[in-house]
């Protein structure tokens, strides 16, 4: 029987031997904490498991998902289960697609100075400083393209000298966009309207008429769009 | 990053590769599939279900694991609850902060109503947040909602509960311009055509998308939407039981601080259960896709209310888990690697079964290719699992379209060292989702007074196996009905006295059945000790 390969690492500072093929996430539960705060979906997509973590021997100060990243030996973390960062409350409806919105909203953006910290800091691999830069022109439909795979973990707004609260204004950028700046599927609109105007009841109502042997005949010889 | 043994079995898939590009694989005829279901799915495994002893689904059968939850104790067995002592006063107690719960609040609100959304973990950590590959309604001209019944109706086998069928495709493309309007960035061509693909199991390409964070988009968009209106949201609190008034009705919940240990009492003229899945509880050994909240606490709050259960026994097995790397042994990967292309094949390099038959039957092909044909993948850790051929996405659609579609997937195996632009990846079924739950009716109802259920904690909708992008808007369209029935109802609702007394009831019941258990339920939060 092999030995599990052990790697030391350090949990707020605090020694554990864990097997060097677990995640960051695995690993503390295997050194026996029981997860109530930084665990989510423990599948990348909701930000819960923001970890910030230095290797021994290393400058770099590194920043990832707890559920998406293997330990390292002489890993020392901490997590950000939660931060506090800035949000306006707005009615979507009564907004413009531009940069006055964010002028009013979130004015902070135009302090950025530069320094690219919150994308070093990013989980995800976005450039943050460049969406961010996109906001301010008011180019709001590249913003929420190049912010779309945002977890909002908070990383970025934790390292902002000039308190932006980066993932809000990325989230903003998309729902604007969204809303005003694709373009209109009429075509779902007007299905929207035959169904309120009762067009679609009666075919609905023939079927759940129809004993099983008649459906199963309808679903075995349905035309599949190719 | 792939060990040398899996390089060397990539070779053979290559190998292949130019023979299968384009060929269209069989569909299987109504008797394949039912004999691939009868042998395979882990549903007919008899051995790892037992009838429920007590309760209004006594003599059913479910699986033995949520057996576990369901035939056990109170929380609040041997605690004080001082019941005069309210924390909270509202019209409608949302339990569940997932996308079902969300889309309740908003619709409540709307109403005029008082919300209280009580969560488990963080407001929009659900299931809701990992859906990846779309949502379905029949809104293109060439669709029609007759033609996504039948598919719904399929897909189910026919057993699925027409009204509720009837609800779900009459109210989709609402849904979809609702969500659209909130400013969601469905995945559409320059002149507004959404961009749409099929799923396992559809006959029109009827999946509406946002990239492979479709689930993710909605739930940030309703959140934030939820913030704005300032509903009162309070987290990390979940329900451990219901509170039912002198008459029996619903009427609120104890919730439980998870970081300060107390109980608080939540008062409430109507109750809808949105607290999602069964993953975490692992039935029959699987892996699960998902999230970690996913504990079934919503069935035994409202069974032990004496809420009805339909299809309790009826698991969805995703066909397409990850294999390997073991970090993220069981992540899902979307069904919609497939709608784009991708083929499942055996360790020969051959394709072994249409790739998108419905849900249960795909997973049941993949089952059978490993543990009866024997001619799966083993990967070190001692999983198996098939491949999926990703490098076809690309030289089917173009470079780019793989990036383009899933780019949350690619990420992830990236952070592993696997690119699946050039390489295959390997996957096994994972335990997905609750094709059925608390039976409810087209208003979200079910038979307890002011009890709703919304989204996977529901039964009835999908019958015994729910197709790919119909729980997405399952959460949605019941979500919405309950909130907006719930807010219209608890205007007219007077809340009698507060009594756990349901509590002592089901425990001298367990006592009558002869059911000797020392455990508590619901479970809230899976315990993970990795082997140690």
């Amino acid at each position: 029987m092999s030995q599990k390969e052990m790697v030391d690492i350090y949990i707020l500072g605090k020694k554990y031997s864990v097997p060097e093929s677990l995640t960051i996430m695995d690993s503390m539960e295997y050194a026996g904490y029981k997860l109530t705060r930084g665990c989510g979906c423990r599948s990348g997509f909701c930000g819960a498991c923001a970890t910030i973590y230095r290797i021994k021997g290393q400058k770099e100060l590194k920043v990832n998902l707890a559920c998406q990243t293997k330990v390292e030996d002489g890993m020392y973390l901490t997590q950000l289960p939660f931060f506090p960062g800035d949000k306006k409350a707005y009615n979507l409806e009564e907004l413009e697609p531009n940069a006055d919105t964010m002028v009013k909203l979130y004015p902070e953006i135009y302090s950025c100075i530069g320094c690219n910290s919150c994308t070093k800091g990013c989980s995800q691999d976005l450039n943050v400083m460049q969406y961010i830069a996109y906001a301010q022109r008011g180019d709001l439909e590249n913003c929420a393209h190049s912010s779309f795979d945002c977890v909002m973990c908070g990383i970025c707004a934790s390292r902002c000298p000039a308190n932006i609260t980066h993932y809000q204004v990325g989230l903003l950028a998309r729902r604007l966009t969204g809303k005003y700046i694709a373009a209109e599927t009429e075509y779902l609109n007007e299905r929207v309207e035959e169904i309120r105007q009762g067009k679609h009841d009666d075919s609905i109502k023939e079927l759940m008429n129809k004993s099983i042997n008649e459906l199963k005949e309808l679903y075995n010889t349905r035309e599949i769009e190719k | 990053m792939y060990t040398a043994q899996m390089k060397e079995l990539i070779k053979k898939v290559e190998a292949t590769r130019s023979e299968r590009l384009g060929v269209q694989f069989e569909r299987m005829t109504p008797q394949e599939k039912e004999e691939v279901l009868q042998e395979n799915h882990p549903d007919y495994k008899e051995e790892n279900f037992r009838e429920l002893r007590l309760g209004k689904n006594k003599g059913d059968k479910v699986p033995l694991e949520l057996a576990d939850l369901i035939e056990a104790k109170s929380r609040l067995e041997n605690i004080n609850i001082d019941l005069s002592k309210i924390h909270y006063e509202t019209d409608v107690l949302i339990i569940g902060g997932g996308g079902a719960g969300t889309a309740a609040a908003l619709e409540a609100t709307e109403k005029g109503a008082k919300v209280l959304l009580a969560t488990k973990l963080r407001f929009g950590d659900a299931n809701t947040i990992m859906a990846e590959g779309g949502i379905q309604a029949a809104d293109k001209p060439e669709d029609s909602p007759a033609k996504h019944y039948i598919d719904v109706m399929g897909g189910g086998h026919f057993t699925n509960i027409p009204e509720l069928v009837e609800a779900l495709v009459k109210d989709a493309p609402e849904v979809i311009k609702w969500l659209n309007d909130f400013g969601v960035m469905f995945d559409k061509e320059n002149d507004g055509r959404m961009i749409t693909t099929h799923g396992g199991g559809t006959s029109i390409k009827r999946m509406h998308a946002a990239a492979d964070y479709t689930g993710a988009e909605i739930m940030r968009v309703l959140r934030d939407e939820a913030i704005n209106r300032d509903i009162e949201v309070v987290e990390f609190s979940p329900a451990v039981e219901l509170l039912l008034d002198d008459e029996g009705k619903a009427a609120g919940a104890v919730l439980y601080n998870l970081e300060t240990e107390e109980y608080l009492i939540a008062k409430a003229k109507t109750v809808i259960l949105a607290t999602g899945g069964a993953g975490r509880l692992h039935y029959q050994g699987f892996p699960t896709s998902n999230h970690y909240g996913a504990t079934a606490d919503g069935l035994v709050l409202g069974y032990r209310a004496g809420a009805k259960l339909i299809f309790a026994d009826t698991i969805q097995y995703h066909p397409t888990g990850v294999a390997y790397p073991p970090q993220i042994f069981g992540a899902l990967v979307t069904e919609k690697v497939r709608s784009i292309g991708a083929t499942p094949l055996n360790i020969d390099g051959e394709q072994f079964v249409y790739h998108l038959e419905t849900r249960d039957v795909e997973a049941s092909a993949i089952i059978r290719e490993c543990q009866i044909r024997k001619k799966g993948i083993k990967t070190p850790s001692g999983v198996e699992g098939v491949w999926l051929d990703t490098p076809l996405i690309d030289m089917l659609h173009g470079e780019g379209t793989l990036e383009k579609r899933v780019p949350g997937m690619l990420r992830m195996y990236q952070k592993f060292g696997i690119d699946m632009r050039k390489d295959p990846i390997l996957v096994y079924p994972t335990l997905h989702y609750q094709n059925g739950g608390i039976l409810i009716n087209e208003h979200g109802e079910t038979n307890v007074e002011n009890l709703y259920v919304a989204g996977e904690t529901s039964g009835g909708v999908h019958g015994n196996n729910r197709l790919m992008g119909n729980s997405l808007l399952d959460i949605l369209v019941f979500g919405r009905r309950a909130g907006a029935h719930a807010g219209e109802k608890s205007k007219n609702i007077k809340v009698t006295g507060l009594s756990l007394e349901h509590i002592n009831t089901y425990h001298k019941s367990l006592e009558e059945n002869n059911i000797k258990t020392q455990r508590v339920a619901p479970m809230l939060l899976p315990q993970y000790t990795h082997g140690r």
